[in-house]
């Protein structure tokens, strides 16, 4: 494989890797919290169709991507409503809103458009064009490091360096700053900080705000940047890939990233057979490739790379007096 | 739950006998969806045409979910529709069951052979159709290398890839097609983010002309084209229309004549295999004013050429699905 070829795949991954980075990172809030969220799935399909639906009415991108996150913050609601309002079971809640989603954005880009459940291809500004970083071109003639930037870092849309960004802030966050204290402590032991006088409800409802505020960007993302445009369930499944990412990366913030890029650079390296059988002498099954990321999972989960704790106080809801 | 489960269930068969009194053809379309832009489109604008000429009516159901078929199918018939079309291989075992129980009602499928007395199975020459717009692209490609993006790794969309990769090589014998499916399951015909980064990703390897059989996957695959700045290549119905002038051609395959057909025929309808190919039509390749200048006269006379070589069997194009292998590529 030569470096032209890695500098491609490298490309492709950052592009498949961001809407999981994004819908993880939504999920680490969450589970944090003490909030499962399997709906993660159906949040960011429901902000891919809203934002592609109104980027294509209003011709902005950036009105659409307020509608996505609008779309997928109102997902939350429900499930926030559902959890922690009525102490629900947050699995049925979150599988439930999938399933929710999956009829009704088709319903609701039907009804608008009627183009089969799909809204029209965006063009212009109602989609995130390719960015090209500062000095792109001039540093190409860089050895190694110079394509590298060019063709790998620069030339992504804005929301992949959002993304990007959205890691460290997300560390400084959960382990900086106070409230990152207290919702950490809320997914352990909600007691103890319901006893310091800092109200569970409130935490946890402003973890399942910010997981729709990144789902909505991942699903923004998907139909505004990766695509022209929402198509029927057109995240298949990466919902669920960026929870096993999750449970990979042990729910915390830069093993997020290495996990959704190295499960990323898994589905880049299944678009290309050719480079595999190169690298390997045989052709490998591009079925056991797609598989990878959930057997990843299932050893970490079986405890062969250290342990995968959830947080303790993960799927129950919180009762103050019995 | 149960007792509303079974009202509904009440009050669905109602609705759908109510209107049993006529005869009215019934379509069912599979899970890409009636409004695909492709394979259940063209088989929505046969049947509408039919309805528009005749004045009559028609039933149409869109399958939801995997485990709707039989049931869906079922109802149908009961309903008293005649003759039922359905779009789509994956109804074959379904239909292979309910058609005995309906003996009396005529059943039509398309792109799959059922061996049942009161079933006609309509089966198209895709190889054919795929080898003219192969050529079409080994002519139009100036890097030499061509791509091909399939949707559900399954024999028919093989019969796709083959077809398309012998007209490449019979354009120009030292082209390189890039082959890729786009996944194993069902989910392959909508993932159209994964079906334009396999176009990214062919573009890298040097395509410039990519054809994609594969569904809604098959329009990220046009759009990541249109992106990129190469030629793309629809298939099932005309898509030249969805980015003129970056849409080399399209692959028809005229489905929609063959539910209009089947429409037609009514309940009168000839059980038996019926193949659509060049030679009458049912397959073809897509010239509008969209890609107009994309086509050459040069490459026009080559293709059209090829097609009348094929429809008096002079030419015979390689079918994948008789016997599972490729002269022209390697899946």
């Amino acid at each position: 494989m030569d470096y032209a070829t890695l500098l491609q795949i490298l490309d492709s991954t950052l592009r498949l890797g961001t809407p999981l980075l994004l819908a993880c990172l939504a999920g680490l809030f969450s589970e944090r919290s003490g909030i499962f969220d399997i709906g993660l799935e159906g949040k960011m399909l429901m902000a891919a169709m809203c934002s592609g639906a109104v980027a294509a009415l209003s011709g902005s991108v950036w009105i659409g991507l307020l509608a996505g996150i609008a779309g997928s913050m109102m997902f939350a609601v429900v499930h926030g409503l559902a959890s922690i309002t009525f102490r629900g079971n947050q699995l049925i809640s979150g599988v439930a809103l999938n399933f929710v989603a999956s009829g009704i954005t088709v319903l609701v880009a039907q009804d608008l458009f009627h183009q089969g459940g799909r809204t029209p291809a965006l063009t212009g500004n109602a989609r995130f064009n390719a960015i090209d970083l500062p000095f792109a071109e001039s540093l190409r003639g860089v050895p190694v490091l110079g394509p590298f930037y060019a063709e790998v870092v620069s030339g992504h849309s804005a929301l992949v360096y959002v993304a990007l960004l959205a890691v460290p802030v997300t560390w400084w966050l959960l382990y900086r700053t106070r409230f990152g204290l207290r919702l950490r402590a809320v997914g352990e032991n909600p007691a103890s900080v319901d006893t310091a006088g800092v109200s569970v409800v409130r935490l946890r409802y402003a973890a399942v705000g910010i997981a729709g505020l990144l789902c909505g960007l991942a699903g923004a993302y998907m139909a505004t940047g990766l695509q022209a445009g929402f198509g029927r369930e057109m995240t298949a499944g990466r919902g669920y890939i960026a929870l096993a990412a999750l449970i990979f990366a042990k729910w915390r913030p830069w093993q997020a990233l290495y996990a959704t890029m190295l499960f990323g650079f898994l589905q880049a390296l299944a678009l290309r057979p050719d480079v595999i059988e190169n690298i390997f002498g045989f052709a490998v099954p591009i079925p056991l490739l797609d598989a990878l990321p959930y057997i990843l999972t299932v050893v970490v989960l079986a405890g062969f790379v250290g342990k995968a704790i959830p947080p303790r106080a993960g799927g129950e809801p919180y009762v103050k007096e019995r | 739950m149960t007792l509303t489960k079974h009202l509904l269930g009440a009050a669905a068969t109602l609705a759908l006998t109510s209107g049993m009194a006529l005869a009215d053809p019934a379509i069912i379309y599979d899970l890409g969806g009636k409004f695909d832009k492709s394979f259940n489109e063209s088989a929505f604008n046969g049947a509408t045409l039919w309805a528009k000429e005749t004045g009559g009516t028609f039933k149409e159901l869109e399958m939801q979910s995997e485990a709707q078929r039989e049931q869906a199918l079922r109802r149908l018939a009961e309903s008293g529709a005649n003759p039922v079309v359905m779009t789509g291989f994956a109804f074959g075992d379904v239909l292979n069951q309910v058609a005995p129980d309906f003996p009396d009602t005529k059943f039509a499928i398309i792109d799959m052979v059922v061996d049942q007395p009161n079933v006609k199975s309509v089966v198209f020459s895709e190889h054919e159709g795929s080898y003219l717009v192969g050529l079409l692209a080994g002519m139009a490609s100036k890097t030499g290398t061509v791509g091909f993006v399939g949707g559900m790794d399954i024999p028919l969309i093989r019969k796709f890839g083959c077809g398309y990769a012998q007209g490449v090589v019979a354009a120009n014998p030292a082209a390189k097609v890039i082959l890729n499916m786009t996944g194993t399951t069902p989910a392959a015909w909508n993932d159209p983010v994964k079906g334009g980064e396999l176009a990214k990703s062919q573009k890298a390897q040097g395509a410039d002309v990519i054809y994609a059989a594969a569904g809604s996957t098959g329009l990220g695959v046009l759009q990541a084209a249109a992106d990129e700045g190469i030629l793309s290549i629809g298939v099932d119905a005309n898509q030249n229309y969805l980015h003129p002038g970056q849409v080399l051609t399209s692959m028809l395959k005229r489905v929609d004549v063959a539910v209009y057909s089947a429409f037609m025929e009514g309940a009168d309808m000839t059980p038996g295999i019926n193949v659509l190919g060049l030679a009458n039509e049912g397959v073809g390749y897509a010239l509008d004013e969209n890609n107009a200048a994309l086509i050459t006269p040069e490459m026009k006379a080559a293709v059209d050429a090829a097609a009348a070589k094929i429809k008096s069997g002079e030419l015979v194009v390689h079918d994948y699905m008789s016997d599972d292998t490729c002269p022209a590529a390697t899946f």
